[in-house]
């Protein structure tokens, strides 16, 4: 019995295409996937926000009353409720002039975890290391 | 031989990636691998039957039940499916419905993953 590691890396804007919510549904996905497996067996995704992908993240999307959809700020916070490691790539944000502040947390649903900003190089260190990319 | 799963997002018409993943499963499968495919997204209309082979379009029906005869499994995101008017009823035989964690447990047994986006 083991674990895998699977990195869903998320370049695509949102809105855009379904591509980036797709990401984040099939990487909060590992939370039933045990229900498929044997005992002690598990799938340990991370989720990696790269170039326009970061733009997910924004807060305060107003999805619903745009474009009558769930926001993807929704499938961002429910990824870090569900305890999901989502590493944000440092270079991106400063080059897009995003701060940290206009970033989604999931601090009022009662969320331990928080976006991950970390330089490229630890994102590219968890792609190497990963079993599995799957690229959104 | 080993397991190949594949993870297909795009669209049967429009692109051609739904083709390859098609040719690329027959060609593992005929090599003796473990085939599962997974469709999510536009990929889903691939599980519509009755699909009417046009000339200028790609047509998926036959080659797909081709490969389950084969053994391959495929399974097609249900959620994808029915946002796109696609139901049970309407479905290729023998292709699977099921939520995104399938595609995850069958990765976890898998030698070998592809995952073919949907742009």
């Amino acid at each position: 019995m083991s674990d895998i590691t699977c990195a869903f890396v998320i370049q695509r804007p949102p809105y855009k295409s379904e591509t980036s919510t797709l990401g984040f549904t099939h990487a909060i996905s590992y939370q039933v996937v045990e229900m498929l497996l044997e005992d002690g067996q598990n799938v340990i995704p991370t989720v990696c926000m790269l170039g326009e992908g970061i733009l997910n993240l924004i807060k305060d999307q107003k999805a619903m009353e745009n474009y009558g959809v769930t926001s993807i700020e929704s499938h961002g916070k429910n990824g870090l409720l569900v305890d999901l490691d989502i590493l944000v790539c440092k270079e991106d944000l400063d080059g897009f002039g995003i701060s940290e502040d206009r970033l989604l947390d999931a601090e009022e649903m009662g969320a331990d975890k928080k976006l991950q900003i970390v330089p490229y190089a630890e994102i590219q260190k968890v792609m190497e290391s990963s079993n599995h990319l799957l690229f959104f | 031989m080993g397991i190949l799963t594949i993870g297909c997002f795009s669209s049967l018409v429009g692109s051609k990636s739904l083709d390859f993943t098609l040719k690329l499963a027959n060609a593992a499968v005929d090599k003796g691998h473990k085939v599962n495919i997974w469709l999510s997204g536009n990929a889903t209309v691939l599980g519509k039957n009755h699909q009417k082979h046009l000339k200028d379009y790609s047509t998926g029906e036959k080659p797909v039940m081709a490969l389950l005869e084969k053994g391959v499994e495929v399974c097609e995101c249900e959620a994808c499916a029915l946002a796109r008017g696609i139901t049970k009823p309407d479905a290729i035989p023998g292709i699977q419905w099921n939520a995104m964690h399938w595609y995850l447990a069958k990765i976890y047994s898998s030698d070998r993953v592809l995952h073919i986006g949907g742009e």
